[in-house]
């Protein structure tokens, strides 16, 4: 935000990331949610899903939160009530730190971090501490057993992520974001630039890792026995209501936005379109309406990773918990590894 | 052991329906082996069959019956052969009570108890059932479980037990399956009242009144009055 | 007293040689959960006491009794016509098929028989209870696995099955259309011809659910090889319907007994899977919807005209006399022991239900399972709580 940093004053500067922030985790979470899961999951299933709040129902979400913040905040007798109110926020948190590196043009970024993907990697494992915390503090057997799956669930698959994330960095050569969203609009495929190189080509196999681990670090299914609502009824999640509940709802669909917007950094060019048709060849070179159009490309991208995402959660039955241990550490990890090798290999050689 | 969709198959062609000779073998193996234990036997021919067992043989009859085929469990239940002291509830409360035979009549294959168990066994290779009754004396409600024949009856005993007060000896859990495990008495022995049938007579019992004189002749002319014995309808 | 497969018994010995090492170490304690009777995988208000080590259920105790509503009892002052309103509540998806094996007592006793129309159209609307009770646990199965797609696809096409019996009946859940020697009336007309085409709808369904579950890797892993009942263990417990016939054996009671109903009239075929485990059990299941239809097809094709009343007095008393009469109903076998004393109500009605009996495998089955087998299993034994506790 040069242009912009130096007319505005601190606190400007800080308010407008606060109100950027919000507006990158909360904007994709509600549109998430209504077209995907209101609407797209109803077309899916033969109905027409929310029709009568607003025209064609898109006041429905507005209806749904008034109704979450209206309801009692209620805690268990026997929980351990500071921390089971704390829960839903270390969650929610979580999601607002991940989304502070990810850049949505070439100045419009809330902090450049030069280790940023080690970073938002690190910071994205925050929530399995409040989701932990979360069925611990509820006093309830299902919300244990919730709590204790997601735990497990989302460490097995923290390491394929990892991994999967190697071999970007391997080929972009840094871990900021920006520079490997610069690396894929600048690089070339075997000497044609034309696309750029996003590294969904090159590194297809860590794609494919990488959104199977975000289906499980999001926990929606097949990979959802955290909350699997027909054997634990809601998991981690069913002690709680009202507004707090609103917020591990909020932080489910903005987490799955903005692993979204990582994965399309990661694997499909970022907010960048390849340089080489406008001429620029470098960061510096790329002119400001980027700043206005590259959110827009981050948005659509996301929302098409995002249609990936919600369309597997609403076919597929879940695993039963054995059976994802044994696919993260069986097929995942080695493949993982294995492109790991592949890729450093012909880093060497090209 | 998982086969694939294709290679699934009936495992037995279907064998004839049976007829009255397999149920007269059943009979005779059953003498054979119970010997004075076979009480009574009633055939309906191309029906049903039903034995009664003394008490004394009532798991040996389930044993036997068992290695003879009759491996399929179906139900052990119970019947309290005493009239309701109640009528069917179909009295006026208002008016005296109405004197009712108090006489026990036993079903097929006869009885001398009130109570008699009834059990139900299937051969599935040769379609064949066998009704099992066996008399308990009403100062010594017990019979032998059948747990250790057919795991199955498990749950059939606790039943009986919370609903006739029928007792299982080798059973090994009769609690209540449905009751409160205070709860007294035994709702379907006929001496039990159906108490919301005392306070207030069900409204639907006005369906079976005699039907107006002019409707009734309408329609007595089709019908066929030889179905009920005493012949007392329109 | 229970017979553990080699399979069960070998990993359930390896379960405990495990925890007792760990219990050296780490003095593990055990943790009771209690699924139900408000849960949503028990369809109603089964209850499910488990004992836990971990996720692994060392027992588990199913505890009924929360919808007892008493048929037995109410029977006995009921006269015979009435006590069809009530036992049409007991399998409440496939409600008109509870009403025939006890009007086909009643029938036995009085030895009257329904016209062949009657038959014709009992055992039309028989297999359509089928499949709208079959068509709704097809779709169930997804959701007890976290697939919520295929139940939607469920109810949407049970409606039309549903529309159908109330075209005939005048009721969806509840017809009441049984009388002791016939019908209450004839087939509407256009019935026939809906019913033709709604045959092919609900064969396209199955397709889409085979597709869309059957073929799901996912599905095949958690339902292949769990919950294996043997043939042996599930004569004794007395299972009966697909669970019976996934087991291996081969026992259908439309072929395997002569009622006054038009099985026998028409070709269909038995279906039966040799692994006894959950996948069997559905996929049993899917191919008797598929024959179902088959089923109603043929029968449309060779109704015969006629009454579908026979003559019957207007009052109606049943000789003194015990029959007992049993039908292969969506569930599995549904039999009522009817004992009559000449009056105009039965003396005692020992009901029969099958998930009675179905249910009274799964302490057995669910040794040494993990928890989300317990959904698994108890969804493919496939138990109306109305069916247990009558």
């Amino acid at each position: 935000m040069y242009s912009l940093a130096i007319e505005i004053p601190y606190w400007g500067q800080s308010l407008l990331r606060v109100l950027g922030g919000l507006v990158a985790v909360l904007l994709p979470a509600g549109t998430i949610v209504y077209v995907f899961l209101f609407k797209m999951m109803s077309f899916m299933q033969s109905r027409l899903g929310p029709m009568e709040a607003g025209p064609y129902g898109s006041l429905q979400l507005i209806a749904e939160v008034g109704k979450w913040l209206q309801k009692e905040d209620i805690a268990p007798e026997k929980a351990d009530v500071r921390i089971f109110k704390m829960a839903p926020i270390i969650v929610l948190l979580s999601t607002f730190l991940l989304v502070v590196v990810v850049p949505f043009g070439p100045d419009a970024y809330f902090t450049d971090f030069s280790v940023g993907i080690f970073y938002a990697l690190a910071v994205g494992s925050v929530s399995v501490i409040g989701i932990l915390v979360a069925g611990w503090a509820s006093a309830n057997k299902y919300s244990l057993l919730g709590g204790l799956r997601a735990a497990g669930q989302l460490i097995a698959y923290e390491l394929p992520m990892v991994l999967a994330v190697v071999g970007v960095v391997i080929q972009a050569g840094s871990m900021n974001l920006q520079d490997i969203v610069v690396a894929q609009n600048t690089g070339q495929i075997f000497g044609w630039g034309g696309l750029g190189n996003p590294y969904v080509i090159t590194q297809f196999v860590g794609f494919v890792i990488f959104m199977i681990a975000v289906q499980a670090e999001l926990t929606q299914a097949p990979f959802d026995m955290p909350i699997a609502e027909s054997e634990l009824v809601s998991g981690y999640m069913t002690e709680y209501s009202g507004f707090r509940f609103l917020m591990f709802f909020i932080g489910e669909f903005a987490t799955a936005g903005v692993f979204a917007f990582i994965a399309s950094v990661l694997f499909l060019g970022g907010w960048g379109v390849p340089f080489g048709w406008f001429g620029w060849e470098s960061l510096d070179q790329v002119s400001n309406w980027m700043n206005i159009g590259g959110p827009l490309i981050m948005f659509t991208k996301m929302m098409v990773l995002t249609f990936i995402i919600m369309w597997v959660r609403f076919s597929y039955p879940r695993f039963r918990e054995d059976q994802l241990q044994r696919f993260a550490w069986k097929v995942l990890i080695p493949v993982s590894l294995a492109n790991i090798v592949v890729t450093a290999i012909l880093k060497v050689a090209f | 052991m998982v086969v694939p969709l294709s290679e699934t198959t009936d495992t037995a062609p279907p064998v004839a329906l049976p007829g009255d000779g397999l149920r007269e073998q059943v009979i005779d193996l059953l003498r054979s082996e119970l010997g004075e234990g076979l009480v009574d036997t009633h055939l309906i021919p191309q029906t049903d069959l039903w034995v009664r067992v003394d008490r004394s043989v009532w798991r040996r009859t389930a044993e036997v019956l068992r290695s003879a085929g009759f491996d399929h469990f179906c139900f052990i239940s119970a019947i309290d052969w005493l009239p309701s002291p109640f009528g069917r509830g179909e009295d006026d409360p208002s008016d005296p009570p109405p004197e009712r035979s108090t006489e026990i009549v036993q079903g097929y294959a006869g009885g001398e108890t009130r109570f008699q168990m009834l059990a139900r066994l299937t051969d599935t290779n040769r379609h064949l059932g066998v009704n099992i009754k066996c008399d308990v004396p009403t100062e010594d409600v017990v019979v032998d479980s059948w747990v250790q024949v057919f795991a199955g009856a498990n749950w059939h005993e606790r039943e009986t037990h919370e609903m006739f007060g029928i007792g299982f000896a080798g059973h090994p859990d009769l609690r209540n399956m449905y009751l409160p495990g205070d709860f007294e008495g035994y709702p379907l022995r006929k001496d039990f009242p159906l108490l919301a049938r005392m306070v207030k007579p069900w409204p639907g019992i006005v369906d079976v009144e005699p039907m107006p004189v002019a409707d009734a002749d309408e329609t007595s002319s089709d019908e066929t009055p030889a179905v009920t014995p005493d012949g007392d309808q329109s | 007293m229970t017979v553990l497969s080699d399979r069960q018994q070998l990993s359930y010995i390896a379960a405990q040689a495990a925890d007792a090492r760990l219990n050296v170490e780490l003095e593990t304690e055990g943790m009771t959960l209690n699924i139900g009777p408000q849960h949503p995988a028990t369809h109603g208000t089964l209850r499910i006491i488990a004992r836990l080590d971990g996720e692994q259920v060392v027992w588990a105790e199913p505890g009924c009794g929360y919808m007892h509503r008493g048929y037995e009892k109410l029977t006995e002052v009921r006269t015979f016509p009435q006590v069809t309103s009530l036992i049409n509540r007991i399998d409440w998806l496939g409600s008109f098929a509870n009403e025939v094996p006890f009007i086909l007592a009643a029938e036995q006793l009085m030895e009257i028989e329904a016209p062949p129309r009657a038959q014709w159209i009992r055992t039309i609307l028989f297999e359509l209870s089928r499949i709208a009770n079959v068509s709704l646990f097809l779709g169930d199965l997804g959701v007890q696995m976290g697939a919520i797609t295929p139940v939607f696809l469920a109810f949407r096409d049970r409606e039309y099955v549903l529309n159908l019996i109330e075209g005939a009946t005048g009721g969806r859940f509840h017809p009441n259309f049984d009388r002791i020697g016939g019908l209450k009336e004839d087939l509407p007309a256009g019935w026939v011809a809906e019913t033709r085409q709604v045959m092919r709808k609900m064969r396209q369904f199955c397709d889409e659910i085979e597709d869309l579950l059957f073929g799901n890797e996912i599905f095949q892993s958690r339902m292949r090889g769990i919950g294996v009942i043997p043939a042996d263990v599930a004569r004794q417990y007395g299972l009966t319907g697909a669970n019976l016939r996934a087991s291996g054996v081969d026992w259908d009671l439309r072929r395997d007994q002569s009622l006054p109903m038009a099985w026998d009239k028409v070709d269909f075929k038995v279906w039966t899977h040799p692994d006894g485990d959950s996948f069997a059990r559905c996929w049993v299941r899917l191919q008797e919807t598929r024959e179902a239809t088959k089923i109603v097809e043929q029968l449309l094709d060779t109704m015969p005209a006629g009454p579908v009343m026979a003559k019957v007095p207007r009052i109606i008393k049943v000789p003194e006399g015990e029959a007992w009469v049993s039908t292969e109903n969506p569930l599995g076998e549904m039999g009522y022991y009817v004992v009559s004393k000449g009056d105009l109500g039965p003396f005692r009605v020992k009901i029969r239900s099958a998930s009675f009996n179905n249910i009274s495998v799964v302490p057995w089955v669910l040794k040494g399972v993990y928890v989300p087998d317990i959904i698994t299993i108890l969804a493919s034994l496939y138990f109306i709580l109305g069916d247990i506790d009558r």
